[in-house]
C-alpha cells in the first residue's frame, strides 16, 4: 500500500506492507533511527513520537494509519546545534545514561509541557509512567523536565516582553 | 591551543557522549543495516523440558523470502562446538550447551531452530510456522524441588541436579561460637529470581566474507572481546584475528550482556553458510526467555551474638539455581562473588557457608548488577535486622557496634577476603542525619496502629568489586585474566585518542576517561576522545562488569598516560635544551624551572615526536603508549543505605517514600556520573524489593512474556533520592578509585525490605517476610498477624 507521511517537514511516499508498523516504517523505510523499539508491546515507550502533535507509541500505529498525517521523531526537535530545551535539559541534568529510552522519554516529555509548562514532580513523574528507564532511576529524568520546563518560560516570557 | 589550568577529574561535567544521544544519533546494534542482509528469527521451545523428536523443515522452504532453516544438527555439521562455562569449580558438572538445540530442550525459550529469511516480518512469519514435533518431559523450576527425591532429571550427566557443592569459611570454628552463643536467630530466606531488562534488547548482526575467511560482528556486549574469544577459540575454531567484534552504543546491560550467547552463534554460522549478513534482534518476549536471568537463591541463615550484642557467626545454607544451563561466569556467582562477601562490614570471628548449584528446567541464572554481592548483602543485612529486632536494640545502633573500624584494615575476614581500606562509621552518621532518623522513629510510634505505617529500613553494605588479581582469579577458577588494557595515541596536531578495553553501555566512559587524561597531560578535554567496544581497535581487554572500568581500566589508562607524560617531557626537555630534571609540566605546558618563556606546548612537543627532526639521541619516533594494569587486590567500596516506606494497611500497598544514602568508592572521577548510577541502582535494588518478580510455575512455565506481567519500576514508583558521600581511596590502584556502578542495587534492595519488615515489625511482630513485597502479601500477612493477636476483623467485613 502507499502511504504519504510527512516526517519532520518532509513528505515520504513509500510502498509499504499494510501490517508495517510506524516504528518500523521511521526505522527501516526512512532510516530514522533515532526511533527505538525497546518492548514490541506499548509499555516501555522508547518508540515514542508526535502524530499531528500528540506523544503516540509508535509500535501501536500502523504505517498506513499515518498516511496523509505528520511525523515529529527526536531527529525533527532538535539539532546537536540547535538543542531543544527537553534535550539540552537532559544533557544539563544528566537524565541519560544508556540512552536508549532517552528519545522516547524526551517526545513524551515535550507533549507535557506543551499542555503545562509548569508542572509538578509528581505530575511529571505520572506523566512519564509510560516510558521506561533502567538506568537513571528517573531522579535525574524529572530534574531535566523542570530545567526544561524553567528554560521554555523564560523563553517565552521573553519573547512576550519583546512582543 | 588554550593553556588551562583546570583539574578535570572531580568535577561534574556533563557528558560529552550526549549530544548524539539526546539527538536520536546514537548507533546500537539493530540501527545497523549491511547490504544485502538476510534476517534471522528463533524458533524456541514452548517446554521447559522436552524432547524433539522431528522437525518438518519443508513445512516453512517456499514461504515468502524464506531462505533456510537452521537445526542443531546443521549446527553440529557445519562444526560448531558447545558455549563454553569461563569460570570452573572442583567437580563442576557441566551440560553441553548448543547453539541451537540437539536432540532436547531444556528451557522455554531454548533455541529449536533459526529461520532465516529476506525480511524480519517473513523470517518470524516462518518461524511462528515450522513444523516440530516434541514428546514432553518432566520438568522442575526451583532449585530445593530440583533437589528434592524423585525430582526430574534436568541432564543425565548431572545426577541428582547438583552442578557443585561448595562451602567457605571454618565449620569447626563457627560451630563453637555458636556453643557460646548469648541469642540465635535463624531465617530462611528467599532472594527470588530476576530478569535484567536493559530496554535495549540483545542484538546481533554478523557478516561473513568467504575471500578473507573473516568474520564482523555487531553484537550488545558488555565486553567483545569476551565473546571474540569465545566464539573464535571454543566454538567456531578460528584464529581470534578472523573475527573483529563491535559492540556501537549499547542500550544498557546490568550484567546480561556480558555472557556468550546462542544466537550470536547462529548469526555468525548464517551468514557463513549463505554468504550474506544476517541480523536477529530480539522481540522483548523473546528477551524473557533468552537473557540470561538473576539471583533466585533459596537460603538459611543462622546469626549468633553475645550478651553485649557483638556479633559472633553467621552460618548460611544456600540452594543457588542454575537454570538449565551454565553460562560463562554462572559457577563464580553464587561462589566466589557471594560467599566471600559474607562479612559484610562486620567483625565476625567465624562465618561458614554452603553453597549447591543446581540444575532446572529455567533459563540460565548468571551475573545480574551486583552479581552475588546483593545477595550477600540482602541476606546479612536482613539477619541483622531480624536479630536487633529480636534484641529490641535500634538495628542502626546494633551494626554500628559491630561494624570493623577504620585501623584494622587491611582487613582479613573469615572468608577469604582482604578488605583494602574502610571507615564506615561516618557513612552510617551521615546517613542518619541526612534521613532525621530519630525524627522518623517519632513518627513511626505515632503512625503505630494507624492505617498508614512507616518502616524504616537502615543497611551498611560493602561490595568487592575490581576483580583481581588474574593469578588469584586462576587459581579460584575463572578461564579468563582480570587485568585491563589502554592504548594512548597522541597525533601530530596534539589530538589524542584514547583506546581502552572496557566498554561503556551508559557509564559515561567517553567523560570519565578523558577527565583523567586531560588532568594528566595538562590539555582541555575537547582535544581528546575514548574509542572502546571494538576488538579491531583496542589491544585487549576484558570488559565492563562487577564495577571494574574506573579502577582496572582507569588505572590502566593512567598507567598509559604516564608513560606518555615521561616521554613527552623527555622531547621537551631536549627541545629546550635543558635537564629533564628541571622541566616541569604544569598548566598545560613544559617549563623550565625558574626560567620562564622557556616552555614548549604539548603541540610542541608531539608535532615534533611525529616530525622526527630533532629528538634525543636513540628514542623512537611517535607519542604513543600501551599499558596492561592487573590489580594487586579487589577493591572495596562500602555505605549506608536508608529507605522509608509507608504502608497502606487497608490496602497492603507500600510506597517507598524517601530514600538516602551515603556510599564511599573511594575518589569521584565525576560526581555527576557517579550519582546517576547510584540512582539508577536505587531504582534496580527497589525493584527487586517491592515489585519485579521473574516466576515460573512449577514445571518451569515461565509467566511472564511481557512488561505487562513483569514490573519493573515506573517515574511514579519511586521518590527522588538523597545521595551524599565519603571518600576513603583505595592503596591499591593509582586512582584510589573503587566503584559504585553497582553499590545502589547491591544496597537498595536490602534497605527496602529492611524497610519494609521494619514496619511490619513494629506494627504487628512479622519477622520476615520473602520479597517482593505485593500489596496482597503484605495485606494478608497484616491481616493474618491482627488476626491473630486478636486485632482482626471479621472475615466478612
Amino acid at each position: 500500500m502507499n502511504v504519504t507521511v510527512t516526517v519532520n517537514g518532509k513528505a515520504h511516499t513509500r510502498d509499504v506492507e499494510p501490517r508495517t508498523l510506524l516504528v518500523h516504517f521511521l526505522r527501516e523505510d526512512l532510516g530514522l533511527t533515532g526511533t527505538h523499539v525497546g518492548c514490541d508491546t506499548s509499555q516501555c515507550g522508547a518508540c515514542t513520537v508526535h502524530l499531528n502533535g500528540d506523544a503516540v507509541k509508535s509500535c501501536t500505529v500502523l504505517a498506513v494509519q499515518a498516511d496523509g498525517m505528520e511525523v515529529t521523531t527526536i531527529e525533527g526537535l532538535g539539532t546537536a546545534a540547535d538543542l531543544h530545551p527537553l534535550q539540552a535539559g537532559f544533557w544539563e541534568k544528566h537524565g541519560l545514561q544508556c540512552g536508549f529510552c532517552t528519545p522516547g522519554m524526551i517526545m513524551s516529555a515535550a507533549e507535557l509541557l506543551r499542555h503545562d509548562p509548569d508542572p509538578s514532580e509528581a505530575t511529571i513523574r505520572h506523566h512519564l509512567e509510560g516510558n521506561y528507564c533502567r538506568c537513571t532511576g528517573y531522579h535525574n529524568i524529572v530534574l531535566a523536565v523542570q530545567h526544561a520546563a524553567a528554560a521554555m518560560r523564560e523563553r517565552e516570557a521573553g519573547q512576550a516582553a519583546d512582543d | 591551543m588554550t593553556d588551562r589550568t583546570d583539574k578535570y577529574m572531580g568535577q561534574a561535567l556533563k557528558r560529552k557522549e550526549d549530544p548524539r544521544f539526546i539527538t536520536g544519533a546514537g548507533q546500537y546494534t539493530d540501527d545497523f543495516v549491511l547490504p544485502g542482509m538476510l534476517h534471522a528469527a528463533m524458533v524456541r521451545s514452548p517446554y521447559a523440558h522436552a524432547r524433539i523428536t522431528g522437525i518438518d523443515k519443508s513445512s516453512v522452504e517456499g514461504m515468502p523470502g524464506v531462505v533456510a532453516v537452521l537445526t542443531g544438527e546443521d549446527v553440529a555439521a557445519a562444526g560448531a562446538g558447545p558455549i563454553p562455562v569461563g569460570w570452573l569449580l572442583p567437580d563442576l558438572k557441566v551440560p553441553p550447551h548448543h547453539a541451537v538445540a540437539q536432540g532436547e530442550v531444556n528451557h522455554v525459550g531454548d533455541i529449536v531452530a533459526v529461520v532465516v529469511a529476506e525480511t524480519r516480518a517473513q523470517a518470524e512469519d516462518a518461524a511462528g510456522l515450522l513444523a516440530v514435533d516434541y514428546e514432553a518431559l518432566p520438568s522442575v523450576a526451583l532449585g530445593s524441588a530440583a533437589l528434592g527425591e524423585g525430582s526430574p532429571q534436568v541432564h543425565d550427566d548431572v545426577p541428582g541436579n547438583v552442578a557443585f557443592r561448595w562451602e567457605i569459611g571454618d565449620e569447626t570454628a563457627l560451630n563453637e561460637a555458636f556453643n557460646r552463643a548469648h541469642k540465635t536467630v535463624k531465617v530462611k530466606l528467599r532472594n527470588h529470581r530476576l530478569v535484567p531488562n536493559a530496554i535495549e534488547p540483545r542484538a546481533s548482526l554478523a557478516q561473513f566474507s568467504p575471500a578473507s575467511g573473516e568474520y564482523l560482528l555487531y553484537t550488545t556486549s558488555q565486553n567483545p572481546h569476551i565473546h571474540r574469544l569465545i566464539l573464535a577459540a571454543f566454538v567456531l575454531n578460528i584464529p581470534e584475528h578472523k573475527l573483529r567484534v563491535i559492540s556501537p552504543d549499547v542500550g544498557g546491560g546490568f550484567g546480561s550482556k556480558i555472557f556468550q550467547y546462542q544466537e550470536e552463534v547462529a548469526v555468525l554460522l548464517a551468514s557463513r553458510l549463505l554468504g550474506k549478513p544476517v541480523k536477529w534482534a530480539a522481540r522483548r518476549s523473546e528477551s524473557f526467555v533468552s537473557d540470561m536471568q538473576g539471583r533466585d537463591h533459596e537460603s538459611e541463615a543462622e546469626l549468633a551474638v553475645d550478651a553485649e550484642g557483638r556479633m559472633l557467626g553467621l552460618r548460611v545454607n544456600t540452594v543457588a539455581n542454575l537454570g538449565a544451563y551454565l553460562t560463562l561466569f554462572a559457577p563464580a556467582v553464587p561462589t566466589y562473588l557471594y560467599g566471600t562477601l559474607l562479612n559484610g562490614v562486620y567483625k565476625f570471628p567465624a562465618v561458614h557457608a554452603k553453597v549447591t548449584g543446581v540444575v532446572t528446567n529455567t533459563v540460565p541464572v548468571d551475573a545480574y548488577r551486583g552479581a552475588g554481592r546483593p545477595e550477600a548483602t540482602y541476606l546479612i543485612e536482613r539477619t541483622v535486622d531480624v536479630m536487633a529486632h529480636e534484641l529490641g536494640m535500634d538495628p542502626a545502633e546494633f551494626r554500628r557496634i559491630n561494624f570493623i573500624q577504620p585501623d584494622e584494615f587491611p582487613y582479613q575476614t573469615p572468608v577469604a577476603l582482604v578488605y583494602d581500606s574502610g571507615n564506615y562509621e561516618p557513612a552510617l552518621d551521615m546517613a542518619l542525619d541526612m534521613m532525621k532518623y530519630p525524627d522518623l522513629r517519632a513518627e513511626q510510634e505515632r503512625r503505630k496502629g494507624t492505617n498508614k505505617i512507616l518502616g524504616i529500613g537502615v543497611i551498611s553494605y560493602l561490595e568487592a568489586c575490581g576483580l583481581a588479581p588474574s593469578a588469584l582469579v586462576g587459581q579460584l577458577g575463572a578461564q579468563a585474566g582480570q587485568w585491563e588494557s589502554s592504548l594512548v595515541r597522541v597525533h601530530p596536531t596534539g589530538k589524542v585518542e584514547l583506546y581502552t578495553g572496557s566498554h561503556s553501555h551508559g557509564q559515561g566512559h567517553e567523560t570519565a576517561f578523558p577527565q583523567i587524561a586531560a588532568d594528566e597531560l595538562q590539555i582541555p578535554i575537547e582535544d581528546i576522545d575514548l574509542i572502546h567496544g571494538d576488538t579491531g581497535r583496542m589491544p585487549y581487554g576484558w570488559g565492563t562488569y562487577g564495577s571494574r572500568s574506573a579502577a582496572v581500566g582507569g588505572s590502566a589508562l593512567k598507567m598509559a598516560l604516564q608513560k606518555i607524560t615521561a616521554k613527552a617531557r623527555k622531547i621537551a626537555a631536549h627541545l629546550l635544551e635543558a635537564s629533564e630534571e628541571d622541566v616541569e609540566h604544569a598548566d598545560g605546558v613544559f617549563r623550565v624551572k625558574g626560567a620562564p618563556g622557556q616552555q614548549k606546548t604539548f603541540f610542541d612537543v608531539a608535532l615534533m615526536a611525529h616530525l622526527a627532526h630533532s629528538l634525543p639521541d636513540g628514542m623512537e619516533p611517535g607519542l604513543e603508549a600501551t599499558a596492561f594494569y592487573d590489580p594487586k587486590n579487589f577493591v572495596y567500596p562500602f555505605g549506608t543505605h536508608v529507605a522509608v516506606v509507608e504502608i497502606d494497611t487497608d490496602t497492603g500497598v507500600v510506597k517507598l517514600r524517601n530514600y538516602g544514602c551515603v556510599d564511599d568508592c573511594g575518589p569521584l572521577i565525576n560526581p555527576l556520573i557517579a550519582e546517576g548510577q547510584v540512582h539508577g541502582g536505587i531504582a534496580q535494588g527497589a525493584g527487586q524489593a517491592l515489585w519485579e518478580d521473574a516466576a515460573y510455575d512449577e514445571e518451569g512455565n515461565f509467566l511472564a512474556g511481557t512488561f505487562m506481567e513483569y514490573a519493573v519500576p515506573r517515574a511514579d514508583d519511586l521518590p527522588n533520592f538523597q545521595t551524599d558521600h565519603t571518600v576513603t581511596p583505595s592503596p591499591h590502584n593509582p586512582l584510589g578509585v573503587k566503584g559504585i556502578g553497582e553499590a545502589g542495587t547491591i544496597a537498595s534492595t536490602a534497605a527496602v525490605a529492611n524497610a519494609v519488615m521494619d514496619a511490619l515489625w513494629h506494627e504487628c511482630r512479622i519477622a520476615h517476610l520473602d520479597m517482593p513485597y505485593t500489596s496482597e502479601k503484605v495485606w494478608r500477612a497484616i491481616r493474618e498477624a491482627r488476626q491473630g493477636a486478636g486485632m482482626g476483623q471479621a472475615a466478612d467485613d
